[in-house]
Formats: C-alpha cells, structure tokens, sequence
C-alpha cells in the first residue's frame, strides 16, 4: 500500500513537470523541471528494484547531460527576444498534439487491461553484482560498441564545435 | 506491489509529452530536452517488463539507452553552439537552408 502511495506520488511529480517542460517558456526553467521529472523516474525504478538504474540515472542523466545542458543554455545567454519568437499556435502544431495525444489514449487504452503474472525476485536483484555479472560477459559486445560510440561522439562534437572547421 | 500496467501508462504519458513538445516548440535546446523526455519514457518501460520477468536484461538495455543519450546530448549541443555562431539563433523556424 506505502509502495503503491509512493508510486503515485512520483508519477504525478514526473508528469506534472514534464507538462512543464513542454510549455515552459524560459528554457532554464524546463531544464530545472527535467531534472525533476528525471529524480522522480529515479524514484519509479527503486520501487521496482532498479537500484543500480536508479542510481545510474540521478548521476549520469540528473548530473551530468543535464548540467551539460544548463551549461550551454548559460553559454548561449539567449534574451527576451530571442525566447519570445517560440511562434504562434498555428493549425499544424495543433494537429501534431492531436496525434501525440490520439497515440497516448491509445497506448493507455491498450495497456489498462495488461496484467501478467509477477516473477518472484531473489535477493540482490537489480544491484551491481547481477548487472555487471551480465554485462561483462553476455552483453560484452555491446558494452565495446557503445565505448565505440561515445569516442566518436566525443570527437565529432569537438570538431562540430570547433570555431574554424 | 506496483502492476506492470501502471507503468506503462506513466512511460505512454511520458512519450506522448515528449512528442507534443517536439512537435511545437521551436527553441533547438527545448526540442532535445524533450527527446530526453522520451528516452526516458522508453526506460521506464523497460524497468517495468525486466521487473516482471524477474530478470535484469532490461536493465542492461536501460544502461545501454542512457549511454546513447549522453553521446545524443554532446552532439546534439555541439550542434546548437555552431548553429548559434553561423546564424545567433536557436529557433527552428529560422533554420531553412535545405528548406525546398
């Protein structure tokens, strides 16, 4: 029952200040509210034993991505000017939100009748010595690609931002 | 005990969001924002059904997405800056060089 209360509360804050995000006018403070939604999803997965994820999430996500974009929001120093050319709400963007939400009662109608049997968890479930166990032997491959990968962003988002290409 | 469906309704809302403010905002730093939203929606997802199956490859996977969204997020910033230097803009609209 406690888990169930918990579990609304951080729902609730998670989508109330992602509503914030999107309709934020002041790009600082949808930065703000996405660390918000990002700690209350942290929250979500300790409550279905995600601890490592959860942890993962508030350093990796809430700290550093989301300092990287305050940083550049700060770096840009954008006026008022600039944040008020966000546009008027033309017929398109209306029917972009038609969509988006035509989709979410869809996906909702679709998962309110889900129910599937819960396994039963051992102890230590989700901590680091399940996950590593994993992750260095069946998931090796795709641990070296994804090493791969943030070497190649770290180096083209040096040459994209280079001053003189 | 909270069920999988909860979940997966959080992680819909959360994506619906994230779509919507794709679509109408026009700031370039609020668009990636929101494609977080959804990566994130995404994970939740995946936390949900590794929950259930009692195993933890969803997790794994979770890693796996959130390594990809920092490498996203360098990227996608790095991008902004030289956008920002070549035309001292951030808004979409104003961004129509391949526009046919």
């Amino acid at each position: 029952m406690f888990e169930q209360i918990l579990f609304y509360f951080f729902a609730i804050v998670a989508v109330i200040s992602a509503v914030n995000v999107v309709a934020g006018k002041n790009p600082i403070a949808c930065a703000i509210s996405l660390i918000v939604t990002l700690g209350a999803l942290a929250g979500v997965f300790v409550l279905q034993d995600a601890h490592f994820v959860a942890t993962i999430q508030v350093l990796v996500y809430a700290g550093a991505i989301m300092v990287l974009f305050v940083f550049v929001i700060m770096l840009l120093n954008l006026g008022p000017e600039d944040l008020d050319k966000e546009g008027r709400f033309t017929r398109l963007k209306g029917v972009g939100v038609l969509f988006a939400m035509a989709g979410a009662a869809l996906l909702i109608w679709n998962f309110a009748d889900y129910s599937a049997a819960m396994a039963r968890i051992g102890p230590g479930y989700g901590g680091l010595e399940q996950i590593s166990g994993k992750l260095f032997t069946e998931y090796i491959i795709p641990f070296e690609a994804i090493s791969v990968l943030l070497m190649a962003a770290v180096v083209g988002a040096v040459v994209i931002a280079k001053r003189e290409l | 005990m909270v069920s999988t469906s909860h979940l997966l309704i959080l992680s819909a809302v959360l994506f619906s969001l994230g779509i919507a403010g794709v679509v109408i905002r026009r700031n370039a730093i609020v668009v990636m924002m929101c494609i977080e939203l959804m990566l994130n929606a995404v994970n939740v997802s995946f936390v949900a059904f590794a929950r259930q199956m009692g195993g933890v490859d969803g997790h794994l996977i979770v890693f796996f997405v959130m390594a990809v969204a920092a490498a996203e997020a360098g990227v996608g910033l790095a991008l902004v800056i030289a956008l920002f230097r070549h035309k001292a803009t951030v808004n979409l609209d104003e961004v129509n060089l391949m526009k046919g």
